[in-house]
């Protein structure tokens, strides 16, 4: 029985796991669902928030398990701001139909973060301190346990994803969004500016994108270099979850997780491999996804 | 009073030059058809007068202010609503949805949710329907309220009656009055002479980019509309 | 009024700037070709690897700029061709230098399959997916103890060889190989498979309904530049002498020919040199200034890309309308009432 209940455990970390992508990934599906841009600093800006976390968290100087939550509702509204500018003042300008042009801006922007981050904090790994969370962990049956963090953080990327859900569906922002995305020069024609609107979603994906950096940053070490690895999580999940839909992402980010967590218990240095090819795989069967609304 | 005018007004597809020199009024309450063939660019410059393309600041006024070349944000805020040309509806929002898109602009007005349900009734039915699985009738009256609910004081209508089979077209066209009774102007763009003539009070004729003919739409003849429509 | 006479039209190639251009490279490769006769090997050297960038690049740019498909991922390719050379040479005893074309046509063939998955998705998502296929090459790599896994291993092969006749004979196929990259890439354009590629370029719906089999010129787009890329690889780590699959595979590559060709200029012959150039100089002022370097060329390319989306040679040449690879086609119309010429 100890082997079922093993691989039990290993199922359920990997679900946990997923939970975590997939709070890569909304962001992403997010941007790329209202104005279709590729954004490869994406992983360079989820690392660049755990440092932000880091700091600030070292700077209001409280115990380790209130400083990194504090830091983290601090950067939200920082994280929009953020977020908004760099649309307004740089993204907006590369918008459009070709890829090109926006690829090689974030990817510029990708050689920036990660070389600012590498001069101001070395290439060092640092973990965010979390007073005992990253370690503690609930039993849940006999012989079962599961980790309190991975379980907090299922949780929040369960919570956002309903949210944004939500917010895409039943709120008027959402339906903006959805406007936008479906017909950008009719949109305008309703008074809509869209470049407004993509700020936004920006600025929206932005906080996603500090929540998921500090949940990672509590959860394990991470360095400057780190972010490509993020990017490709996030872009798998989407892809398998199919883009456009937020519950989508979610259940692509478990299945990418559960296929690392398992390939990681025949050999460490197979479990991320497993993962890609599962999504190679996924492109093979089914390309669109299992939710997929966008195209 | 004059609500809208234009004064040689050009326009440009990049390098390609689509109107010349074209001189249009309307006034508040009126409403005024503009006719032509393919490419005679009656698309074209409801496009301009909304926005869409450029324009010389003055060569488009409304209630004597210069609005020629504002961004389309500005002037549906002024209170020009387009209905473009082949409906351009939210294909993932519902039939609702994209009636709220119009009200984006939020001015006030008579033109609620409510009222554009009574206008056309069939829509309340199928308020909930993604915009894609609706009839072509049935988008256009969707096109229709959409503009409505920004409360335009003008409403330009391209091509209404594209790809819609001719009752569904009278249908539509029935509706007209019923929008104008509030003092709403209107230009039609139509290819339709015949529905043109019958539901405008005046009409332009518009070839290769110039005015060939404009005058009261009950008055004028067969003969001279196929004269200025196609040139000889 | 008609035009009653038969209208005769020529089409013309070459332009004035074009025959002094032509003139002047080949001058270059002349004078390039003596240098290790004189030149200190690091000097050599130096020029191999900008030889390899300028081959990565230009297949880069074959791919996105006249192919249309974005790509993040050619790495894998090139990687592909440095552990293809190094297999071949350490394990099966072929003689490193032959080694090197039999690596780049291996990783050409590979690059088959590969499409298969990777034509399923379309721009952006198509540029990541191909990292994430680079990113499987190396970690499928780096898990094979055989050729050293994580930390790589030497080319053990070239041991048998003579230091000053391995460093020569590496420069000189350097030099031909980057010859034979832009030269042929500049044949595919001028020819018919040229034209069928911008047509796909503007519009794959048209194309496809003017009988251009747009799948297969993808394909043999996609195929070429993986041939060309794999020759980049083998040649590079033909003259490094040690492979890792973090060199081999780093996304770097692609950041590097990106901003190569995005700084020359995308969508012409003539931008990649250019660009190839530019970096090999700022890579010598500057590289001692590590990350600040590197935070500089990632600003460079933001400011370059958002000002002009085509590149920098891009907007210089179609304004001043200089082109010394001409590959456009100028129609040359009698001279009548229409008068001028234009051309595409």
């Amino acid at each position: 029985m100890v082997g079922t209940l093993s691989w039990i455990s290993t199922i359920v970390q990997g679900v946990l796991l997923g939970g975590l992508y997939a709070l890569f990934a909304m962001s992403q599906s997010l941007i790329f669902g209202v104005m279709r841009l590729t954004n490869t600093a994406h992983g360079d800006f989820i690392i660049l928030a755990a440092f932000a976390v880091f700091s600030v968290a070292v700077a209001i100087g409280l115990p380790p398990a209130a400083a990194p939550w504090l830091a983290l509702i601090l950067m939200l509204p920082i994280a929009f701001g953020a977020g908004y500018g760099l649309q307004r003042l740089v993204l907006n300008r590369v918008v459009g139909r070709d890829p090109l042009p926006s690829l090689v801006v974030t990817f510029g922007l990708a050689i920036v973060i990660e070389n600012l981050l590498q001069e101001i904090y070395t290439a060092d790994p640092r973990s965010i301190e979390s007073g005992g969370l990253n370690v503690a962990s609930l039993s849940i049956a006999a012989g079962l346990s599961i980790g309190t963090l991975p379980l907090l953080t299922f949780a929040i990327a369960v919570g956002i994803a309903a949210g944004m859900q939500w917010l895409s569906g039943r709120t008027a922002l959402g339906r903006a969004f959805r406007a936008v995305s479906d017909d950008r020069d009719a949109a305008q024609l309703m008074g809509l500016d869209h470049r407004h609107v993509y700020a936004l979603a920006t600025g929206i994906a932005f906080m996603l994108v500090a929540i998921a950096g500090a949940l990672h940053g509590l959860k394990t070490t991470f360095a400057p270099a780190d972010g490509p690895a993020l990017l490709l999580y996030g872009f798998e999940a989407v892809i398998i979850g199919g883009m456009g839909s937020f519950y989508g992402t979610l259940l692509g980010g478990i299945i990418l997780g559960v296929t690392q967590v398992i390939g990681f218990r025949f050999d460490p240095g197979w479990g991320i491999w497993l993962g890609h090819i599962v999504f190679l795989g996924m492109l093979l069967l089914r390309p669109t996804g299992f939710f997929a609304k966008t195209r | 009073m004059t609500l809208l005018a234009t004064r040689q007004l050009e326009s440009y597809y990049g390098d390609f030059q689509v109107l010349f020199g074209v001189d249009f009024d309307i006034a508040a309450g009126e409403v005024v058809a503009l006719i032509g063939a393919n490419g005679a660019g009656k698309s074209t410059f409801l496009k301009t007068i909304c926005g869409v393309l450029g324009a010389r600041r003055d060569a488009v006024t409304l209630e004597g202010q210069p609005v020629g070349g504002l961004p389309p944000v500005e002037i549906v805020r002024r209170g020009i609503a387009m209905v473009p040309e082949g409906r351009r509806l939210f294909s993932s929002l519902s039939a609702e949805e994209n009636l709220l898109m119009g009200a984006c602009a939020r001015r006030e007005g008579p033109w609620t949710l409510d009222a554009i349900y009574r206008l056309f009734p069939l829509l309340a039915e199928k308020r909930r329907a993604p915009a894609a699985t609706l009839s072509g009738g049935q988008q256009q009256m969707v096109a229709i309220g959409r503009a409505l609910m920004s409360n335009p004081r003008l409403l330009l209508c391209d091509e209404l009656s594209l790809g819609l089979a001719p009752i569904v077209v009278k249908q539509i066209y029935d509706a007209l009055p019923a929008i104008c009774d509030g003092g709403m102007t209107a230009v039609i763009v139509e290819q339709d002479v015949a529905t043109a003539q019958r539901v405008s009070s005046r009409l332009y004729c518009l070839q290769e980019g110039r005015v060939t003919l404009t005058g009261a739409s009950r008055v004028l003849t067969r003969e001279q509309i196929s004269q200025a429509y196609f040139g000889v | 009024m008609s035009n009653a006479k038969a209208a005769t039209f020529e089409v013309h190639r070459a332009t004035r700037a074009s025959r002094a251009g032509g003139l002047a490279i080949l001058s270059s490769i002349a004078f390039l070709a003596t240098m290790p006769l004189w030149a200190e090997a690091g000097t050599l050297r130096e020029i191999d690897e900008i030889a390899c960038y300028l081959i990565y690049a230009m297949m880069w740019n074959l791919l996105a700029g006249y192919g249309g498909m974005v790509s993040i991922g050619q790495q894998a390719f090139l990687g592909l061709g440095g552990y293809a050379l190094l297999v071949m040479g350490n394990f099966a005893g072929v003689n490193p230098f032959v080694a090197v074309p039999l690596a780049a046509f291996f990783t050409a063939i590979c690059a088959i399959p590969v499409a298969q998955i990777a034509f399923r998705l379309q721009g952006g998502t198509f540029a990541i997916g191909t990292w994430v296929i680079a990113e499987v090459f190396r970690l499928s790599i780096a898990n094979w103890s055989a050729v050293g896994g994580g930390s790589g291993t030497s080319l053990t092969a070239l041991r048998g060889i003579e230091k000053a006749t391995r460093i020569h004979v590496t420069f000189w196929l350097c030099l031909a190989a980057a010859v034979v990259a832009v030269g042929a890439t500049y044949l595919i354009l001028r020819s018919r498979q040229g034209l069928a590629l911008l047509a796909i370029r503007d519009s794959e719906v048209a194309a496809e309904s003017q009988g251009i089999h747009v799948r297969k010129t993808k394909l043999g787009v996609y195929v070429a530049a993986a041939f060309g890329a794999g020759l980049a690889g083998a040649l590079y780590f033909l003259g490094n002498l040690r492979i890792s699959p973090d060199a081999a595979f780093t996304v770097n590559w692609s950041a590097f020919g990106i901003f190569i060709v995005m700084i020359g200029g995308i969508g012409t012959i003539e931008g990649p040199i250019i660009g190839a150039l530019v970096f090999y100089l700022l890579n010598k002022v500057a590289s001692d200034f590590g990350t600040w370097y590197l935070v500089g060329l990632g600003v460079l390319a933001i400011a370059v890309t958002i000002r002009f989306p085509r590149g920098l040679w891009g907007g210089f040449s179609r304004r001043f309308d200089v082109h010394f690879f001409p590959v456009q086609r100028r129609l040359v119309l009698p001279p009548d009432e229409t008068g001028g010429s234009f051309h595409a």
